[in-house]
């Protein structure tokens, strides 16, 4: 399971189905996580060219982590830059998780997947872990212990998750290295 | 100075030491060794100057990083 290349170079992922399914549930969460929040005030123009007059640095740790700061001693030009990108950079994550959603339909056991594909798997593979990093309370410590949770722990399955997502997504690096 | 603006990528405990290299690779076009070198920077130190340039271009930088899902901040360089 996972990403290959095949003797002709073509990056291939191979999944069971019940992957598949955690896949795509995945999937739908991040839509609704990255989604930007709809208000009716917002100007429609300023949103088409990407600028964002409402947004602000999330309270939500995972998404405070997706949407971070740009500058660490100046709020101002923080807000600033975060008006400017942060809806852009939504729009990217949603892309990406469209597109993995778009792979996942396809039928077979062995997916094979454009370079443009392959950039949307590797970007929605870090997002999720990343957000659900962040929930679970990964840190550089905590390895041994999240892997030793009692599997009635909430964070046992996300956990499980987490690990898997952290293998997909390194099997999928390794097949995009490039050679020098 | 000409190049008064730098890039830092900032550890966290998440993102794979391998992605990280791959993204300094593939955006920055930084050879193998320099990519890893940053990464080891940024994984053991906490952090890494990794390119600077006027604000304008840093900005642009730690949009790319933030795209990848990278931790990065920039500011002036002193």
């Amino acid at each position: 399971m996972g990403f290959d290349r095949t003797a002709t170079d073509r990056l291939v992922l191979r999944l069971e189905s019940v992957e598949r399914g955690v896949l795509l549930s995945l999937v739908e969460q991040m839509l609704l996580f990255v989604a930007p929040a709809e208000s009716p005030a917002a100007d429609p123009l300023a949103a088409m060219v990407g600028i964002d007059e409402e947004a602000v640095r999330p309270e939500d740790p995972a998404l405070a982590r997706l949407f971070p700061d740009a500058y660490l001693d100046d709020d101002e030009a923080a807000g600033d830059f975060r008006r400017f990108t942060e809806r852009s950079l939504r729009e990217i994550k949603l892309a990406h998780a469209r597109s993995v959603e778009a792979t996942l339909q396809r039928s077979g056991e062995k997916l094979v997947l454009s370079e443009d594909e392959a950039l949307a798997w590797l970007g929605f593979l870090n997002d999720t872990r990343l957000a659900l990093g962040i929930r679970i309370g990964v840190t550089e410590d905590s390895h041994e212990e999240l892997a030793a949770l009692d599997e009635e722990d909430p964070r046992a399955g996300s956990f499980q998750v987490y690990d898997w997502l952290t293998y997909l997504q390194d099997s999928l690096v390794q097949s995009l290295m490039p050679n020098h | 100075m000409d190049h008064p603006w730098i890039t830092i990528v900032w550890n966290d405990p998440i993102n794979l030491m391998s992605y990280v290299t791959y993204v300094f690779m593939t955006y920055f076009k930084y050879d193998r060794a320099k990519a890893e070198s940053l990464m080891l920077d940024v994984h053991e130190k906490g952090r890494a100057v990794v390119s600077n340039g006027t604000r304008e271009e840093m900005e642009r930088d730690v949009t790319a990083m933030h795209s990848y899902g990278l931790w990065a901040t920039l500011q002036k360089d002193e």
